[in-house]
């Protein structure tokens, strides 16, 4: 908040009251009254987000479908968009630059895509995150509400997009050898403990983009570092076979990459175990909760300061 | 300044019960690169390079608010009159609690609303889904929404040429979107309400029914605030008057009292 204080101008209609010589904070206090836009305490805080939680839904509902409503194909595009994307990076990285070392040829098309399907989860929830409040200040300042609504509605909607795509990730997959078995039922855990990073991740930077705005011209440079560093066009033990083990192991416990390999590991026969690092689960749900937890409260802690101009 | 001491629709027999109360209230907006009236990228690295405070920064500050203080009770309705600019708009998003306070409290029975709920709305969605989404926004249920769209619909005079409601907003004229979006803020019952300048949306028609919808908010609302430039709509429905001026309460009292000195001021 400010250090500064005001001399600013006096009150001429200053109302004495019928229970007269009560300041304000004791009338206050006499007739029960709550002090307007303080933060609400953090149980209270999450039951009231829990109460707005039909609202979280159909606003990630009505942002996803209102976002190619313009667009000839629609809906479409939600599938379209990352398969180009996969393409292209197909085009850069598996034919030009033959980055496909250490993954049999049958492998590397779907550990591509899902990779890439899989970090553009947790990059545009990144992304959104960044303007859930300061793209959206006409709502935080019109409508009161919990407004780590804003962000995790954000992160939900990605998750749906995420969940159309998903029928498109099948196909390749299956177009590639692989075959559905138990091991696609641990696609559901990986993306719950994404989901929860993913949303943890998206509260952090809705603070910080609520206080600067500018992280959104800088967020792009940042989450592209991250893509490639992540190994979504390689994999990390492969490409980087003979460089120092606690730097792969650094570049495999990033979560980004854990997420992806867990996705690639459930999904792929051909990527088995020996790409994972060891306790890779336990990563993933330490990454999770440590975000979510931790993002949660960072944004709540700043709850009644949102809407500042 | 008088204190309205008026016996109006007191409850408690006699006893007044404050509903809002606002105590030495400032609040401040800051403005990144104002300063130079060129936000160039010079003045922007200033900004980030020079510590210390807002001014040092080149960070403008703008002093909506500087110490309102007044108790407002159950069962009034009060104007809130002032040339553009004085605060008006500003004082009341405080009270919701949708500004953060500079300095100063404000204490309320409740929250408090304002009447409105554009910035929720999607253009393109249909109009119902927009009643569902506005509904849900200002934290309705979603039964008491289905429960009461009919009579947002209908209220709203959209399927009065047509099946509007089931094209998206972005084709409805001007007239029609404001038309829907005072329905669906109209919708909901509300303890401290709060309206902002909603009085003129839409054809004559469609005014008058507004008119008479906030006349019943009123009633139904246990403190009523209105913020408008129309002295008759003021004095149709409000007994108090608080009159901002560059962020001051420069008078508070009875419609009367208050509106013939700001006729007097403005030259009316």
């Amino acid at each position: 908040m400010s250090e500064t204080t005001h001399d600013g101008g006096v009150a001429l209609g200053k109302a004495p009251s019928s229970d007269e010589g009560l300041t304000a904070r004791q009338l206050a206090e006499k007739y029960g009254l709550s002090v307007s836009g303080a933060r609400p305490s953090l149980p209270e805080y999450v039951r009231q987000l829990w109460r707005r939680r039909h609202f979280i839904l159909a606003f990630s509902q009505a942002k996803l479908t209102a976002q190619y409503s313009q667009a000839r194909l629609g809906q479409l595009w939600q599938v379209v968009t990352p398969l180009l994307n996969a393409a292209v990076y197909y085009f850069i990285f598996g034919v030009i630059l033959q980055a496909d070392r250490g993954l049999a040829q049958d492998t590397y098309v779907p550990f591509l895509v899902t990779g890439v399907f899989v970090f553009t989860f947790t990059q545009t929830s990144v992304m959104s995150g960044v303007r859930a409040i300061s793209g959206n200040l006409g709502l935080v300042r019109a409508l009161h509400f919990p407004r780590a609504s804003l962000p995790i509605s954000f992160a939900l909607q990605q998750l749906q997009q995420l969940l159309v795509s998903m029928v498109v990730l099948f196909g390749v997959v299956l177009a590639f050898g692989s075959r559905p078995g138990p091991a696609w039922l641990l696609i559901v855990p990986a993306l719950v403990l994404q989901f929860l990073f993913n949303t943890g991740l998206a509260l952090i930077m809705a603070r910080m983009g609520a206080r600067t705005p500018d992280l959104a011209q800088l967020m792009p440079f940042v989450t592209r570092t991250w893509m490639y560093a992540s190994g979504v066009m390689f994999s990390i033990d492969g490409m980087l076979a003979g460089r120092p083990e606690w730097f792969i192991r650094l570049l495999q416990y990033n979560p980004a990459a854990v997420y992806m390999d867990l996705m690639r590991f459930a999904l792929i026969d051909g990527y088995g175990s020996s790409h994972l690092p060891p306790h890779v689960w336990a990563a993933a749900l330490g990454w999770a909760v440590v975000f979510f937890v931790g993002g949660f409260v960072y944004f709540w802690k700043a709850e009644e300061r949102y809407g500042r101009g | 300044m008088a204190e309205p001491e008026r016996g109006r629709e007191q409850h408690g027999g006699g006893q007044r019960v404050p509903t809002v109360i606002v105590d030495e209230l400032h609040v401040v907006y800051r403005v990144n690169g104002a300063k130079g009236g060129k936000g160039s990228a010079t003045a922007a690295l200033n900004r980030i390079l020079r510590r210390g405070g807002d001014a040092a920064r080149g960070v403008r500050r703008v002093h909506a608010v500087k110490g309102v203080s007044f108790v407002a009770y159950r069962g009034e309705a009060i104007g809130l009159i002032g040339t553009n600019g004085s605060g008006k708009s500003t004082l009341l998003k405080a009270i919701a609690g949708l500004l953060p306070v500079e300095n100063g409290r404000i204490y309320t029975d409740g929250q408090p609303s304002l009447l409105g709920v554009n910035a929720a709305l999607m253009n393109d969605l249909t109009g119902e889904r927009n009643v569902y989404l506005g509904g849900l926004a200002m934290g309705m249920s979603r039964e008491e929404i289905k429960a009461r769209y009919q009579e947002i619909v209908d209220f709203s005079g959209i399927n009065e040429k047509g099946d509007f409601i089931s094209l998206p907003m972005r084709t409805y004229s001007s007239g029609m979107a404001a038309r829907l979006r005072f329905s669906i803020a109209a919708a909901k019952k509300h303890d401290v309400l709060m309206i902002d300048e909603a009085l003129a949306t839409g054809d004559r028609k469609f005014q008058k029914r507004s008119e008479e919808r906030i006349r019943e908010l009123r009633k139904e609302a246990g403190t009523v605030f209105l913020v408008s430039h129309n002295n008759k709509s003021i004095r149709d429905t409000c007994n108090r008057v608080l009159w901002l001026e560059r962020g001051e309460l420069r008078m508070d009292g009875p419609t009367d009292e208050v509106l013939k000195e700001y006729e007097k001021f403005t030259g009316r």
